[in-house]
């Protein structure tokens, strides 16, 4: 049977008005239904059926997603017609909250923060499943980096994209590179700077660093009480537990604070602009690498050609600069620029061996208790 | 027979002041509050009966281990006192420092009153979040105050003063005044200017008019000022967050950490049911003894 275009039913209608085959009532009614019915059909309707114009991605802010944007985001629509709608989280957890409480699909592709994030994504059910053959760039990226994901999900739901360090920062008009190199971690703990030290407003930062300066080993803690006390003896040592990028850059640059755990590359991006700030990854420092993260529901081959986009070195390479991370991009496969050779944390290898992970087993099994225990402290308790 | 009056006659099967018609024209508002206010309230309730298991993981099997947990937990009670403190302080603030603008924009024979009302409005062409960061440049070690005091010579250390609860309620006083000092105004604007020329007439002295009379008829408008300061306060977070260290935290900052940081939205429902009715208490206190319609007056202004 033939289908009916709306204009056509409308105008058979109307000569069957004319041809008094209809009363006055009934042709109104119909016309009113033919009406609302197109009316309600076009606007919903069109935009479903019609190839996805718009990819959604959720970061980090600040210069990390300036430079995502720039060397990423702007030429992947130039080239493709793709615009990507951008939002920003200062804690991904705040990511994890919006997608439970919105339809699948309306969060799409995440900056997330690696393994020990994956886990909790896994566990709520958002991970979707990738066409790696889709993704040929992933050929390039460190086999040491996917490794984690797919012992997690054979099939991944994320592409590592980056790595950094969360090292101590420190002001160099105050504190010598000596002195820091000497006291390491026991730097953030240093009585001498009370009133004058931040730190990360994390869970993982927190107990990583106090572990570090009780002399343990992050990945495997012995003792928490003694964890927890030093977490409390910094509490009050430290002036503002920081929860962006952008305001650990605003209270370094302020000299607000003068020593800090802090993000590697918002350091590089401080030095950069002049300011008097040191960097430091003592031993055992706190390494973290981030994933590009489709949620399920996504439009997945255009995520995917959005992130095969993301991972081609001339692209991945401009926004490593920009960002200041190192890429995951294997640097014995792809030639890295002398600049991210010398931005820290940057691994020469492609062994990663050289930085200190979170065993994502091991801090996902003490996330609940471990994280609802650093909330008390830092108010106090 | 006894005819109708012309006006509630009926037309096509309508009257005027017809109950359908009440029913049809409050319909969309009573849509959108059951759907976008009691509906998410209801759902928070329920939520305060999942079980917790994991971040971000939670079953409907019924508990009451987040209300036990709530209710033995001093944690959350010394949280919950210390708001409500923090939320009459600054009401009180805001009182007594927003009535004297409100009084002088009524008192005033300035021509141009509308302008002196607009000033109080410029502010909200600002983002809120904005306007809370710009204190840190006021209140910081390298801050405006600090700055002008250690160049006079008046102090030799800057002057801690960011991140203190007094920060947190210099913050929230600043974001609130305006609510305050309109509520103010228009119970002024209501009192009958004949009758402070009556004290006077009587032998009044200017001060005694003001006690015996403006002040005790402009009190509907500080009390709903004081009431709407309060509420906003107590469920304020983000001025907290940026403002106040971690032992500045109030009640919302609670809840905020709970859903959005430990991922545990059945403990996070219940303390912002808590909230919910502690504030919700205060509110329906208000209105048995002073009625809603002066704070609805103070906002339309």
């Amino acid at each position: 049977m033939k289908k009916l275009s709306s204009t056509t039913r409308l105008e058979r209608l109307h000569d069957r008005y004319l041809n008094g085959g209809l009363d006055r009532r009934n042709f109104l009614g119909l016309t009113a239904a033919a009406a609302a019915a197109s009316g309600l059909y076009l606007p919903w309707a069109g935009p479903a059926l019609a190839a996805v114009k718009e990819v959604r991605f959720d970061g980090w802010g600040g210069v990390v997603q300036e430079a995502i944007d720039k060397y990423a985001f702007q030429p992947f629509t130039a080239k493709t017609g793709i615009g990507v709608v951008q939002g920003t989280f200062g804690d991904e957890n705040e990511i994890i909250t919006k997608a439970k409480t919105s339809s699948p699909g309306d969060f799409q592709v995440v900056h997330s923060s690696g393994v020990e994030y994956y886990a909790k994504y896994v566990a709520a059910g958002m991970n979707s499943e990738i066409n790696e053959a889709n993704i040929p760039n992933m050929a390039n990226v460190l086999a040491a980096m996917i490794e984690p994901f797919r012992k997690m999900t054979p099939k991944l739901s994320a592409v590592p994209y980056d790595y950094g360090t969360t090292g101590i920062a420190y002001n160099t008009t105050v504190i010598s590179a000596d002195e820091a190199k000497a006291q390491g971690a026991a730097l953030l703990f240093d009585k001498k700077y009370a009133g004058k030290i931040g730190g990360y407003d994390s869970m993982v930062t927190r107990v990583w660093y106090a572990a570090l300066a009780t002399g343990q080993d992050p990945n495997n803690i012995k003792d928490m009480d003694a964890v927890w006390a030093k977490v409390r003896e910094q509490r009050d040592l430290v002036k503002k537990f920081w929860s962006s990028g952008a305001e650990l850059m605003d209270l370094l640059s302020k000299g607000e604070i003068v020593v800090t755990d802090a993000w590697s590359g918002r350091v590089a991006a401080l030095q950069q602009q002049g300011s008097p700030i040191g960097y430091l990854d003592p031993p055992g420092s706190y390494a973290w690498m981030e994933d590009m993260l489709i949620l399920k529901g996504s439009p997945m081959a255009e995520c995917e050609e959005l992130i095969n986009f993301m991972l081609d070195p001339a692209t991945s390479i401009a926004v490593a600069e920009g960002q200041n991370y190192p890429p995951s991009l294997d640097p014995t496969k792809v030639q890295l620029t002398d600049k991210i050779k010398a931005l820290p944390a940057f691994d020469p290898t492609g062994q990663m061996k050289s930085l200190t992970f979170a065993d994502p087993a091991y801090w996902s099994s003490h996330e609940d208790e471990w994280g609802k225990q650093w909330d008390r402290i830092s108010k106090g308790a | 027979m006894a005819t109708r009056p012309a006006d509630i006659r009926p037309t096509r099967g309508w009257r005027l002041y017809d109950p359908r018609l009440a029913w049809l024209l409050l319909a969309p508002a009573t849509l959108l509050i059951v759907c976008f206010l009691i509906l998410p309230i209801l759902v928070m309730a329920v939520y305060t009966f999942f079980t917790f298991i994991t971040a971000g993981v939670e079953q409907s099997t019924p508990t009451l281990a987040n209300w036990h947990e709530f209710l033995t937990d001093p944690y959350y009670h010394g949280f919950l006192f210390k708001t409500l403190r923090v939320g009459v302080v600054t009401s009180l603030i805001c009182g007594v420092v927003g009535y004297f603008p409100a009084y002088f924009i009524w008192s005033t024979e300035f021509k141009h009153k509308w302008l002196l009302l607009l000033l109080l409005i410029v502010p909200f062409w600002i983002s809120f979040t904005i306007r809370t960061f710009s204190w840190i440049h006021i209140l910081g070690e390298e801050g405006l105050i600090n700055v002008a005091l250690l160049r006079l010579g008046l102090i030799d250390q800057p002057l801690q003063m960011l991140y203190t609860e007094g920060a947190v309620i210099m913050g929230m006083v600043h974001f609130l005044l305006p609510y305050m000092i309109l509520n103010v105004y228009v119970s002024l604007e209501n009192i009958d200017r004949t009758l402070i020329s009556a004290a006077r007439s009587m032998g009044c002295t200017n001060a005694q008019a003001f006690r015996e009379v403006t002040l005790p008829l402009s009190l509907p408008g500080l009390a709903a000022g004081l009431l709407l300061c309060f509420v906003l306060a107590a469920g304020s977070y983000v001025t907290p967050q940026i403002l106040g260290s971690g032992r500045d935290a109030l009640f919302g900052n609670l809840i905020y950490d709970t859903i959005m940081g430990q991922l545990n939205w059945p403990m996070g429902a219940t303390l912002s049911i808590v909230l919910f009715l502690v504030l919700g208490s205060v509110a329906a206190l208000y209105t048995r003894y002073m009625g809603m319609s002066q704070i609805v007056k103070g906002l339309g202004g």
